[in-house]
């Protein structure tokens, strides 16, 4: 039974692939993102306006699991410090244990855990949406992306741009509109342009003035869904500025290194050419 | 092979070392006065950027494995563990992973070098055959490497890939039961690719050994692929070919920092960044870049056992090159025809791999089959043929007049004898 399964699936990937293909969603627009480029960095209030929107809203039903509390003190992250962060842990429940009486404890966090599930498991998690599973965040704008085509893609390798991810989830959470009036969708679903097959099962979660920002920002779904796809493009890739710092080290090494090479294999060649 | 010089150790110590073992007169004579042609170009700085990146791939991946996982609950979080705790573990799995491209661009390369250079003609055939065993160790090992992280690109790779040997005859379902050590890719698949995913560089190591034994017993092959005569035709290998390998390594250094550094996620698939869900089958599964042009071939017939057995066979039809290519002259420079056709046959494989990207459907199948069959008639017919009916021009009688014409500005010596002891 098992294999008939695998030989239908694998059936279903090499006969039926255009079918599937077809199932994708509009094409999301580039944003400037502070963190492209090869001197991009992120923008420390986005990352902590972001971690806001996510723990008020995202939360409840996505996890962020590789992501622990003491991740938010890390440089290169938003910047809280160690008191702020140890607040924010304390502001969570953790289940600990077995205590010595074999029991399983509550306890205020700690810098050492990381972000509580939204449900003890998945299964949990799917009845809450009729089956649907809302993906875990934490490495959410490494795993998404769309096709940009040929010329642009080879042109993304001069320009190093890697930030699709965080293009698809600002634009998936901007993305909701009313379904074609020949479409019919159940009440547990809405129609968004950047979802593949445009049906999901996430109805549109924010709106305006949803969550208070305290540094002035706009309170929009706009302003929202920038600073948490910043703060999860961050979540997907905590070392990226020193990537870009050491990388930038190295290159300027290899670089000279090149070039002291290049004059000394002149030199040492100059004599087996004449 | 006569060198420049002989090793003679002014050390009492080292002199008594070599007396006993005389390892240091090896690598002195293989990597010191060995004596190099003096016309190669900068195509030929590529084996040794090869030997560099497998050990740059053996050295990341020692370490990478003292942190990761290998089951199937535990090794996508070890890998994300890598990234986020271990100190420079994002350094590490992105050097390795870029490493592997790297490392294919680097052999595919140094292969059509070979192609264009006819470096695979005699005495060079073992040479050759050994490098074309190299290059099926290398897909093995990064077919198995690209399974390790356990998402759902390396999941469902594994199953279409081990699939593949469903198509035998008869004994086809038992063999793939036996891979996967199951009825589905599934922990012990994993297990297993990670044991082997370890044991292979190893051997891909020892065979680089020989292929660089064989190398050295036949000498190099060379941009004019006319024999090397006398020590003028020569220079030591160190220091002339160690800086400029140095040279060449650096720059393609360059590129691969650019990539580790900048873009770690350009060549990968961001479906692999979904941890592998057996229920749930990916809308396109494609393999690993360096992969693509034998996905086209293999996809490119219309059955299942001829795209498996057509798949195998373009990388066999490697193996008889030597002997395929009737041409009595080993340089395309000296070969009008064949140079031609050579670029043709880079430009399908290019195609090929462009088309193993695509679904396989509509106008890309078409595709795909002409480049397929184009790929097999220039190994089968046209370099067969080529031999009968092109006449190459006239060679350089010796490497160092080449290289002191080309370097005077005078025209190539019209009328040239070509080289007399081509079959020697």
């Amino acid at each position: 039974m098992r294999k008939l399964t695998v030989a239908l699936a694998l059936l279903a990937t090499v006969v039926a692939a255009p079918v599937l293909a077809a199932e994708v969603g509009a094409k999301p627009d580039r944003q400037a993102w502070s963190f492209s480029g090869p001197f991009g960095m992120f923008d420390r209030a986005q990352l902590q306006r972001g971690l806001k929107v996510y723990r008020e809203v995202c939360a409840s039903c996505h996890g962020l699991k590789y992501i622990a509390f003491r991740n938010l003190v890390q440089p290169g992250g938003p910047g809280f410090s160690d008191a702020e962060a140890r607040a924010i842990a304390a502001e969570y429940q953790i289940t600990d244990g077995p205590d010595d009486t074999g029991e399983m404890f509550e306890r205020p966090g700690r810098l050492s855990d990381h972000f509580p599930p939204p449900a003890p498991n998945e299964q949990a998690l799917r009845s809450r949406f009729g089956g649907a599973l809302p993906p875990d965040l934490s490495v959410i704008t490494k795993a998404r992306s769309y096709e940009s085509g040929l010329a642009i893609g080879l042109l993304d390798f001069f320009r190093q741009y890697q930030e699709h991810g965080a293009d698809y989830v600002y634009a998936l959470l901007n993305g909701y509109e009313d379904p074609p009036a020949d479409v019919e969708i159940d009440g547990a679903q809405a129609w968004n342009r950047y979802f593949p097959g445009n049906r999901i099962a996430m109805v549109p979660p924010l709106s305006d003035e949803q969550v208070e920002y305290t540094d002035g920002s706009p309170q929009t779904v706009d302003q929202y869904a920038r600073d948490v796809a910043a703060f999860l493009a961050w979540t997907a890739e905590p070392h990226m500025e020193a990537r870009k710092r050491i990388g930038f080290q190295v290159m300027i090494f290899l670089i000279v290194f090149a070039g002291l090479l290049y004059f000394t294999k002149k030199k040492v060649w100059a004599d087996a050419h004449a | 092979m006569s060198g420049h010089e002989t090793f003679q150790p002014q050390n009492k110590a080292l002199a008594w070392f070599e007396r006993r073992l005389p390892v240091f007169g090896l690598l002195h004579s293989s990597f010191v006065a060995y004596p190099t042609p003096r016309n190669l170009n900068y195509w030929w700085t590529f084996g040794g950027i090869l030997s560099v990146m497998l050990v740059v791939q053996l050295v990341t991946g020692i370490v990478l494995v003292m942190h990761f996982v290998p089951t199937s609950a535990g090794a996508f979080d070890s890998v994300e563990h890598i990234m986020r705790n271990v100190n420079y573990g994002w350094l590490l799995r992105y050097i390795h992973a870029n490493g592997a491209s790297m490392f294919f661009l680097a052999v595919y390369i140094h292969i059509f070098r070979g192609l264009y250079y006819g470096s695979y003609k005699d005495p060079r055939e073992v040479l050759w055959i050994l490098g074309v065993i190299l290059f099926l160790l290398m897909m093995a090992t990064a077919f198995m490497g690209y399974v390790l992280p356990w998402g759902q690109m390396s999941f469902w790779a594994a199953t279409v890939i081990t699939n593949l040997f469903s198509a035998i005859p008869l004994v086809g379902d038992a063999i793939v039961t036996w891979l996967w050590g199951g009825y589905s890719v599934d922990e012990p698949t994993l297990k297993r690719f990670f044991s082997l995913h370890y044991l292979l560089p190893f051997v891909i190591f020892g065979v680089v050994l020989l292929h660089v034994w064989a190398l050295h017993v036949v000498g190099q092959n060379n941009p004019d692929g006319i024999d090397v005569k006398s020590n003028k035709d020569t220079v030591p290998f160190t220091p002339h070919a160690t800086v400029k390998d140095s040279f060449g390594l650096i720059c393609f250094f360059i590129l691969f920092a650019w990539f580790v550094f900048y873009i770690p996620n350009y060549l990968g698939h961001p479906d692999n960044y979904i941890p592998a869900n057996p229920l749930q089958t990916p809308p396109h599964i494609v393999p690993e870049w360096y992969f693509l042009p034998f996905y086209a071939i293999l996809r490119a017939i219309p059955s299942k056992l001829g795209g498996v057995v057509a798949m195998f066979a373009s990388i066999a039809v490697l193996v008889f090159v030597p002997w395929l290519d009737t041409s009595k002259v080993r340089s395309a420079r000296y070969r009008p025809l064949y140079r031609q056709f050579f670029w043709i046959l880079l430009i399908v494989c290019i195609g090929l791999g462009y088309l193993g990207a695509k679904p396989p459907e509509g106008g890309y199948v078409i595709a795909a089959r002409l480049l397929t069959a184009y790929y097999f008639i220039h190994f089968l017919v046209i370099l067969p043929l080529l031999g009968y009916i092109e006449t190459p021009k006239p060679l350089p009688a010796s490497i160092s007049e080449s290289v002191l014409k080309k370097h005077a500005g005078a025209p190539a010596a019209a009328g040239a004898v070509r080289s007399p002891e081509r079959n020697g």
